[in-house]
């Protein structure tokens, strides 16, 4: 307990770190526990002030840097941000939950009643709102990191950045660019498989790609993505409306582009 | 202390568990009331909707329910969805599932072991503050924990949400010399984790055993990972189809996730423990002298000392992994064929925290029509709490605060991963008159 109150009372002038958690699965904070090498050199150079998930040390307010977690599915929790916000000089959100909703956003086309009787045998125990909102639906926020999971190496430059008063170098073009920087042969033209690297975020260094399978849009939409086309393509390549449509809808599926997108065959 | 006495306990935010949740205890004298282990990690119903999937998606939706042990989500679904469709699959692909599955267990193992639990033991808020004093231990903890998360970004491109595994296979295998490659690797970690087995065993355990039906998997040749028939020390001895005869789904108030229970008898064990002691025989010959070395035998019904049993399951882990990588040879494709059909499948599989059922019924286009999940720890809590129910009696004469610590540890012990049974824990200890009723 003596470390307890020698934090506490810590003097640090290291800038203070939080991580707070909404609904999500834990990937993207473990990130920072998995980032095995920079680990020790992170944490030396800013103060761990809140992380539950590490820490049973948790310090109060305010933070230089809040990374947040998850979307936003109870009333709580709509709450809870605006308490988080108030507290964070600046926010930044990590993740396809946070930033678009995540995959539990899929409730979002669904009778959330009906769901929860599918799960729970006691309905009217669960407390939870009709739709999964990314953070930015409810408070102002400085940074989105996109990817499910993220990219540990783009958070690290992403908090070095904000500590240096930078801007942060993470594109926003598709995965694309990154296969052919990889030199891998187009999947898609090649070998006729349904990709959606050409409308997806980079950031992942095109990973599926390179394991002979097409993207699935784990980073969300890139900057300006042409979803008309990428969805002819796949028409071409034998894709029914109906797969097309859930392409679109998986992690990042409430992020508007990929919402208009999925929406294919219905009158659009 | 009077025994009439009445003391609290808070704790808002229980730490180093992965999710949300709440312990509450409350105590009427000496005698504990009550004990809720509260989930209050929001609903995700990922049950619901997978309806309306195809089935090969459904190992990349379910690993979105845990970022800490996504291979295990993975495997339970591919098995399942393998049964329902009828698939056999390569001799080959076995092998490199189990390996797939090793580099989990490392990864998470060590996270728990040395980030997650060994600060309890010495007295830490966290691992970050035990690298002050331990520096050394901690940086080879870190590079342990690099090399399980190597062999899952070698096999599957990333640590978290990796993204190769597919129904019937692999989208891509790898080759003889890229496996070989870990060899060195895997050689220092096997070293490691013996050190590992020795360190955790001279931590300081309490005198606190209990009388647990274990449940595991149960494999003829081999120590479980992905097949087996599911066995306990009562007599249990089912296939996976026949696991929800055997097991009913209770839902509580004080709970997001599902409690589960034997049918008949209450509440149960799953994780490292459970596949301990009824899987000993089945431990390389490495392994099993570790433990015995350290005097842990079978039954080990301390569970506090599970932090040694991990380590020996490390031990286990990376022994596996150097022989699964020498015996590999590359499957002639990297996946069967895997046919659109109707079919029921279940499946379970170990996850680092203990078994993980899934089951899937498809329609003849492959679309999943039904889908349930079984994670590891809503099979654990109500264990916890009937552990929490004896433990917290047992410190009544503990200072508050040491009390509140320990009961946060007992938790810990399980590795609950909260965000799996729906995610962080919050402890309330409340300690009453015997007025209380």
């Amino acid at each position: 307990m003596n470390s307890e109150t020698k934090r506490k009372g810590s003097k640090s002038t290291r800038p203070r770190i939080g991580v707070f958690k909404f609904a999500s699965c834990d990937g993207c904070q473990l990130s920072l526990l998995d980032a095995e090498d920079e680990l020790l050199g992170v944490v030396g150079a800013v103060e761990i002030a809140y992380f539950p998930e590490a820490s049973r040390a948790m310090l109060k307010g305010p933070y230089d840097i809040g990374l947040v977690e998850g979307s936003i599915t109870t009333h709580h929790d709509a709450e809870r941000i605006q308490e988080v916000r108030r507290k964070c000089k600046t926010l930044i959100t990590i993740g396809a939950c946070a930033t678009a909703g995540g995959v539990q956003a899929l409730r979002n086309w669904k009778d959330v009643d009906e769901f929860i009787r599918v799960v729970y045998a006691t309905p009217q125990f669960i407390s939870t709102l009709k739709l999964s909102t990314p953070i930015a639906e409810h408070v102002p926020v400085d940074f989105e990191l996109r990817g499910c999971p993220i990219n540990k190496y783009q958070l690290i430059e992403l908090i070095s950045a904000t500590l240096a008063g930078r801007k942060p170098n993470i594109p926003t073009y598709s995965v694309c660019m990154e296969c052919k920087r990889k030199a891998n042969v187009c999947i898609a033209v090649a070998r006729g498989i349904a990709c959606l690297g050409p409308v997806t975020q980079a950031g992942c260094g095109a990973l599926c790609p390179s394991y002979d399978r097409g993207c699935y849009g784990c980073y969300g939409p890139m900057e300006t993505p042409n979803t008309a086309s990428l969805t002819s393509q796949l028409r071409i390549l034998g894709q029914s409306d109906e797969q097309i449509s859930r392409g679109f809808r998986s992690f990042n599926a409430w992020a508007w582009q990929f919402r208009h997108a999925s929406e294919v065959g219905k009158g659009t | 202390m009077s025994r009439r006495g009445t003391r609290t306990i808070k704790i808002d935010t229980l730490a180093r568990v992965e999710g949300e949740g709440a312990l509450y205890i409350k105590m009427a004298g000496d005698r504990v009331a009550d004990v809720k282990l509260k989930i209050y990690e929001p609903p995700r119903m990922f049950e619901a909707f997978l309806r309306g999937r195809h089935c090969s998606e459904a190992p990349d939706i379910t690993a979105r329910i845990c970022g800490i042990c996504p291979i295990a989500y993975q495997m339970s679904a591919l098995h399942a969805i393998e049964r329902a469709l009828g698939i056999q699959i390569d001799p080959a692909v076995r092998l490199l599932r189990r390996l797939f599955y090793c580099g989990e267990w490392i990864e998470s193992h060590v996270l728990h072991v040395y980030m997650l639990h060994a600060p309890d033991f010495l007295g830490y808020q966290d691992v970050i503050e035990m690298a002050k004093d331990h520096r050394p231990l901690v940086e080879k903890a870190l590079r342990l924990k690099k090399i399980g998360n190597r062999i899952i970004q070698l096999m599957g491109g990333r640590e978290i949400h990796p993204i190769s595994a597919a129904v019937g296979g692999f989208y891509k295998t790898p080759s003889r010399h890229q496996l070989r490659e870990l060899r060195g690797d895997l050689e220092w970690a096997l070293e490691t984790s013996l050190e590992t087995v020795r360190w955790t065993s001279s931590l300081p355990f309490p005198d606190f055993e209990q009388d647990y039906e274990f449940v595991a998997l149960r494999h003829s040749g081999e120590y479980p990972l992905n097949e087996g028939r599911l066995v306990s020390n009562r007599g249990l001895d089912i296939d996976a189809a026949e696991y929800e005869d055997c097991f009913a789904e209770l839902h509580v108030k004080h709970s997001n996730a599902l409690h589960s229970v034997v049918r008949g008898r209450g509440s149960y064990l799953v994780g490292p423990l459970a596949r301990f002691n009824l899987n000993f025989d089945k431990l390389p010959e490495v392994a099993r002298k570790a433990a015995i070395d350290v005097g842990l035998r079978p039954p080990v019904k301390n569970v506090f000392r599970s932090i040694v049993v991990r380590a020996v399951e490390l031990v286990f882990a990376c022994r596996e992994a150097l022989g699964l990588i020498d015996q590999y040879e590359p499957p002639n494709t990297p996946r069967a064929e895997a046919p659109n059909r109707t079919g029921v499948g279940q499946a379970i599989t170990e996850a680092p925290r203990g078994i993980l059922y899934h089951r899937y019924a498809l329609d003849e286009r492959g679309l999943i029509v039904t889908a349930k999940i079984i994670p590891p720890t809503s099979q654990n809590q109500r264990r916890i709490e009937d552990d929490l129910r004896e433990y917290a009696a047992y410190l009544y004469a503990c200072p508050l605060e040491e009390a509140t610590w320990k009961c946060e540890q007992a938790v810990r012990c399980y590795d609950p991963c909260i965000s799996c049974a729906t995610h962080f824990l919050k402890v309330v200890v409340e300690r009453e008159p015997n007025s209380w009723s």
